[in-house]
């Protein structure tokens, strides 16, 4: 069994890594997201490797005893994530400039509709796109039903325009008519 | 069967191909698939009244019961002459209908043929769930049919209203299904069920109550499908599609599965308990309330609609009775129905198309200018009503018959209570249609369009011809009423003198009564507000949509620092929780540090990680990051992981200038506002985060019980891996699945880099030689600047340097150190760079592939040596700009991703073939010159896929952050601003606010959409 005592100086480490990129992380700057993920991946590195046990000797055959060696495994874990680390950085920075570039700024902003929607409920409405319904009864509904059965040249726009002419038509003949 | 179901399926995907060659003639063809389907069902006929059923199964999903099981008996023959002959005619009637330049009648059509297809599979499938399936896809078609004209809002809320309204009935009918299927007794067959069911095996020994809620779950199905009361309303509404749908969803299809399914169950469930109170309740409101309503329409397709709601309230009754004599009448009324209810929407749909209106105010004199047209929806109309000698009135005569032989005189008399209202509207749709009316202008005569003309006569006809042959009708109907119990019942013209003849009597005076009254009866109906459905259908609607706004409301609120802290904090308190509910492990008291020299940087490292969040300038920041991530190698060499320090200084490296390149065309700033309230609540959670992961990996590392796995990595590595390097091996070999997946997230990441930043096609490499050439001569590259000292240098530099750009020294051969160099722009250019560049190149890529293919053995391997070759790639970049990028790697990023990831699978693969399994390690000892003993194992190739893979990405990179950045750069000639944006949009921010609350809601949604990209940001800025 090796010897698991953790090093107090990597555990400090980890804590102020993961801590002070999870306050980057937290941040709406896309550059500063960035940053913040770098540090904690630095953290979580670290804490891998911490993992594995005390330090010791590389673990390559022929190069040190067995019994010295660290712990392969996380070693490999850390690796990939390293390369990994990379990626996400540049995926992240190129939104950022995406972001730039579109907005004039690299901020995450709150969802549009998800404000609109705290906004309805705020005041109590329900916008009409969202029912979609107007309240008509059933005779004005039907009054503004009619099938596309006439013949014209060509289904144009002037298709639909004469068609709504015939509705209103229909609909001023009975005096009445749905609110649209 | 299948095959007709196949042919259904091929016609309907086929069907917009077919619109678009023939137009509508296209119609006619797609008939042909019902119309052979009626022709087969016809043959059938011998076979089905034999009791021979013609039967066809094919296995799906046997564990779960669920197979396609076919069984066309005498129920499913009549349903299935309904269905098809219906929509066959009513395909043949849309040919002419529809004007030349309708819309979507390629989609139109195969929704019809798809819904037509799914109508015959509900009524010949034997599978309950299979049922279930049909049932659902009627559903979903006729949405789709329903909102055809989806651009009106009646269409929208009619084909919203019948899928809630009928899924809803649909998922409770599936639970009932289900419960049926799986208790004692049980059984997805429909036949074996309904017999288990007659017999009384079903069901033993469950509770009391399980059969009967079953029951009535399947008949909530069953009743919204079918327009009961109070789930009616979504029919009428249904009007909003085109006619002939109407036709064929009132006549033959949709609502007729409801009563098709009641008719299939009540053989073995009429006597179930619930069964009967609900069908009579459901059956007779609903057949007054449609008939009550039927009577004021103006619209006679709205007439009909209320009409049908009315008519199958009476033929859920019949069939759902349970007795063999009402069943008789009731599948003839079914009959009589499908045909006299077609035919009618027709009759609407062919006076919209010749007169422009529907509306029975506007219409005058149809009778006169059209006779033939008249006496043919007269017969129609004729068994709407139940006169004589019609297969409607044989049918109703049939149930009075049989109700007064039951001594029912409840039902009875609401039933010819239903029925005077169904005079009385039948006499108002002729009148309405047909009849002169004063004070209206007479309609001139139109000659009828055969298309439309003939599926109105055959199916008025076939109602005559039925009802002038009640004998041969009742011989084809009495085999599936032989499954209940009870007298046998006769269909006959004539059923001598009794109580059901007084009854009709009374049944046409009083519609008389109803329709000659007619104003009074308005009147009278006008002052009694009746409670609606529809209305309560909406509020509950509403309701719905309020709770769910407020839910969203409340959990999302669209902030990501709020969903992070979340889960941050989601992911301590689990950690908090185990430590709770489990004892602590004996904790392992730490060691100060593993060496002082450890202590050292972790120190420096821990001050660094403060000075980068203080920061307020982004490139301050990034060096301190990567200083803090060079110190993080250092550790990780002082560990004892050297493939880590050396990847981990690597990967910095890169990872540096990568930053640097985005971020020198942000502003320097990260923003202009101070830190606020919000910094500090930030600052608490990264305190209590931070403390609780290294808490918790505190705890983890005290916690560990068992040796590690790793014990046996040194002999396994060297045994199976054939390598001393135990990490790489690791990589490669052990847990190469892991490699895989981790190299498939690069290539896809460098993907998703590409495609955010290359908002064109890239360059053809044919193409890049003549760019090359031009760059050359205009030498610009990086010669924008915004800073306006760099401009002004850059304006003097144009001046003072010759107009021949210096070239750099060249060698023997004329070549220069960089060829790419002479396209950057002349202040830009650094001569000891570019000869540095040259002279470290080709050793940097050398040493990367020493270090892939050393790394079986000693430090290194393919994410190491990838990462060494990438980083001189960037040298090149630095040194000689993007056209040297080009000119050091012809290879685009995108190929040698391509590549990697090819190898590497095929590294992966190829063990399999000889006798292996997926990425096992062999080796292959022979001897070379040179190189005496050499050992190749297989596992360096899979390396060299992640080698090509880790320089793809980061060629990738350099291309897309690089030098696609400096072509945009140079292309819009401007640079990042000083200042960050949000003072600008803090203003327009205001100004929404203060507008806000003076508009309506409305129109406040209709500001955030045309208000400015900023102000939408800064909106969410309030948000915080």
């Amino acid at each position: 069994m090796i010897d698991m005592a953790p090093s107090l100086a990597l555990l400090i480490l980890v804590g102020v890594l993961v801590g002070t990129g999870v306050v980057l992380v937290l941040e709406r700057s896309l550059s500063r997201i960035v940053i913040g993920a770098s540090l904690i991946t630095y953290g979580v590195n670290v804490l891998l490797l911490m993992s594995g046990g005390r330090a010791g000797a590389p673990p390559i055959l022929g190069q040190s005893e067995v019994s010295e060696m660290a712990d392969p495994l996380p070693q490999a874990m850390v690796l990939t994530a390293i390369v990994i680390g990379l990626a996400l950085t540049a995926f992240m920075l190129a939104m950022a400039y995406r972001s730039w570039q579109l907005n004039g700024n690299d901020e995450v902003q709150d969802d549009r509709e998800d404000r609109r929607i705290a906004l309805a409920a705020m005041r109590d409405t329900v916008a009409e796109r969202v029912t979609d319904d107007s309240g008509a009864s059933l005779d004005e509904q039907a009054a503004s039903v009619f099938d596309e059965t006439e013949d014209l040249p060509a289904a144009t726009d002037s298709t639909r325009l004469r068609a709504m002419k015939r509705l209103h038509h229909r609909r001023g003949r009975r005096g009445g008519g749905a609110p649209q | 069967m299948i095959q007709l179901l196949c042919a259904y399926a091929v016609t309907a995907m086929l069907a917009p191909t077919l619109f678009g060659a023939f137009g509508r003639r296209a119609f006619g063809m797609l008939a042909l698939v019902p119309a052979a389907t009626f022709a087969w069902a016809l043959t059938q006929t011998g076979a089905v009244y034999a009791g021979a059923y013609p039967m066809q199964a094919v296995s799906w999903v046997p564990e779960l019961g669920l197979d396609f099981v076919f069984r066309f008996d005498v129920l499913s023959w009549v349903m299935a002459l309904i269905v098809s002959g219906i929509g066959a005619l009513i395909l043949i009637y849309s040919w002419g209908y529809f004007g030349r330049s309708a819309h979507h009648l390629g989609r139109f059509g195969g929704v019809f043929v798809a819904f037509a297809g799914a109508m015959f599979g509900l009524v010949i499938s034997d599978n309950t769930l299979i049922i279930y399936l049909f049932w659902e896809l009627t559903t979903v078609f006729s949405y789709l049919l329903i909102g055809h004209y989806h651009e009106r809002q009646p269409s929208r809320i009619a084909a919203m209203q019948a899928i809630t309204v009928t899924t809803l009935g649909g998922l409770a009918m599936l639970a009932g299904l289900i419960m049926l299927g799986v208790i004692p007794g049980g059984s997805f067959s429909v036949s074996e069920l309904v017999q288990a069911a007659a017999d009384g095996s079903l069901g033993q020994g469950v509770p009391a109550g399980l059969v009967p809620s079953a029951v009535v779950l399947i008949l909530l199905g069953a009743l919204t499908k079918s327009a009961q009361i109070p789930f009616h309303f979504w029919l009428p509404a249904a009007m909003a599609a085109p006619t002939p749908v109407s036709g064929y969803l009132h006549a033959a299809a949709m609502v007729k599965a409801g009563v098709y399914l009641v008719a299939r169950l009540a053989p073995g469930f009429a006597s179930v308990p619930l069964w009967r109170p609900i069908i009579l309740v459901a059956g007779l409101a609903t057949m007054i309330i449609g008939g009550y309503r039927a009577l004021r329409q103006h619209d006679l397709k709205l007439l009909l609609a209320f009409g049908t709601v009315s008519q199958l309230g009476l033929i859920m009754v019949l069939v759902g009775y349970g007795d063999r004599a009402v069943a008789l009448a009731g599948l003839a009324m079914l009959c009589a129905h499908a045909m006299f209810k077609a035919s009618l929407f027709l009759v609407v749909g062919a006076i919209d198309h010749e007169f422009g209106t529907r509306d029975l105010r506007e219409l005058s004199g149809i009778g006169r200018a059209m006779p033939v047209f008249t006496a043919t929806a007269t017969l129609a109309v004729a068994s709407m009503a139940g006169l004589p000698p019609l297969l409607g009135y044989v049918a109703k005569e049939a149930a009075l018959e049989a109700l007064v032989h039951d001594s029912q005189w409840l039902v009875f008399g609401i039933i010819v209570l239903g029925s005077v209202f169904t005079v009385g509207y039948s006499l108002r749709f002729w009148w309405g249609a047909f009849a002169s009316k004063p004070g209206v202008d007479p309609v001139e005569a139109h000659r009828l369009d055969l298309r439309l003309g003939l599926p109105i006569g055959i199916l008025a006809l076939a109602g005559l011809a039925a009802g002038l042959m009640p004998g041969f009708v009742d011989r084809l109907l009495a085999p599936y009423a032989q499954a209940l119990p009870g007298p046998d019942g006769h269909l006959a013209l004539w059923g001598g003198f009794g109580l059901p003849l007084a009854a009709t009597v009374v049944v046409i005076v009083g519609g008389l009564g109803l329709f000659v009254f007619r104003t009074r009866v308005a009147r009278v109906q006008g002052m009694l507000t009746i409670w609606s459905a529809d209305q309560a259908y909406r509020k509950i609607m509403l309701g719905l949509n309020r709770f769910s706004r407020d839910v969203t409301a409340l959990i999302q609120t669209g902030s990501l620092p709020n969903y992070l802290t979340v889960i941050l904090f989601t992911m301590v308190g689990s950690g908090v929780l185990l430590v709770i509910l489990r004892d602590l492990p004996t904790m392992i008291m730490p060691r100060l540090w593993d060496s002082p020299v450890q202590a050292g940087i972790v120190a420096v490292a821990c001050v660094a990680a403060f000075l980068v969040v203080r920061s307020r300038r982004r490139m301050k920041a990034v060096m301190i990051t990567a200083f803090i991530g060079y110190g993080t190698a250092l550790l990780f060499a002082l560990q004892g992981a050297p493939d880590l320090a050396l990847t981990q200084a690597l990967v910095e490296t890169v990872t540096l200038v990568v930053m640097v390149l985005v971020l020198r065309r942000l502003p320097p700033y990260f923003s202009n506002r101070p830190f606020g309230s919000d910094h500090a609540r930030r600052v608490i959670v990264g305190a209590v985060v931070g403390t609780a992961v290294a808490l918790l990996g505190w705890i983890g590392v005290s916690a560990r019980v068992d040796p590690p796995v790793t014990v046996h990595y040194p002999e396994e590595v060297f045994t199976f891996g054939y390598g001393r390097n135990i990490v790489n091996v690791t990589l490669v070999d052990t847990r190469a699945w892991d490699t895989l997946g981790e190299i498939s997230v690069l290539l896809a990441a460098a993907t998703g880099v590409a495609s955010l930043i290359f908002i064109r096609e890239r360059v053809r490499p044919k193409e890049f030689r003549k760019i090359l050439q031009s760059a050359v001569k205009s030498a610009q590259v990086w010669g924008l600047q915004a800073t306006p000292a760099a401009e002004a240098e850059l304006m003097v530099s144009k001046f003072t340097q010759p107009q021949d750009p210096i070239r750099p020294a060249t060698s023997s051969r004329g070549r220069t150190w960089l060829p790419g160099a002479a396209t950057l722009a002349p202040v830009r250019r650094s001569l000891v760079f570019e000869i540095g560049a040259r002279l470290v190149f080709h050793p940097l890529v050398l040493f990367s592939l020493y270090l892939l293919f050393a790394g079986h053995n000693n430090p290194g391997g393919g994410f190491a040596g990838g990462m060494l070759a990438g980083i001189a790639l960037v040298i090149r970049y630095l040194a000689g700009g993007r056209y040297d990028l080009v000119l050091a790697m012809r290879i685009r990023p995108g190929a040698l991703l391509g590549a990697g990831m090819t190898l590497a699978t095929t590294a992966a693969l190829v063990p399999v073939f000889f006798g292996g399994t997926i990425l096992q390690t062999t080796v292959f000892n022979f001897t070379m010159p040179i190189f005496h003993e050499v050992h190749l194992a297989t596992a360096l190739f899979f390396d060299i896929g992640v080698y090509l893979i880790v320089v793809g990405l980061v060629l990738d990179i350099l291309t897309s952050l690089g030098s696609e950045i400096d072509r945009q750069a140079e292309a819009e000639g401007s640079s990042a601003p000083e200042i960050a944006y949000d003072e600008a949009a803090d203003v327009v921010n205001e100004e929404i606010e203060v507008g806000e609350d003076l508009r309506s809601t409305d129109e406040k949604v209709a500001v955030s959409d045309s208000a400015s990209t900023p102000a939408g940001a800064a909106e969410g800025e309030a948000a915080q």
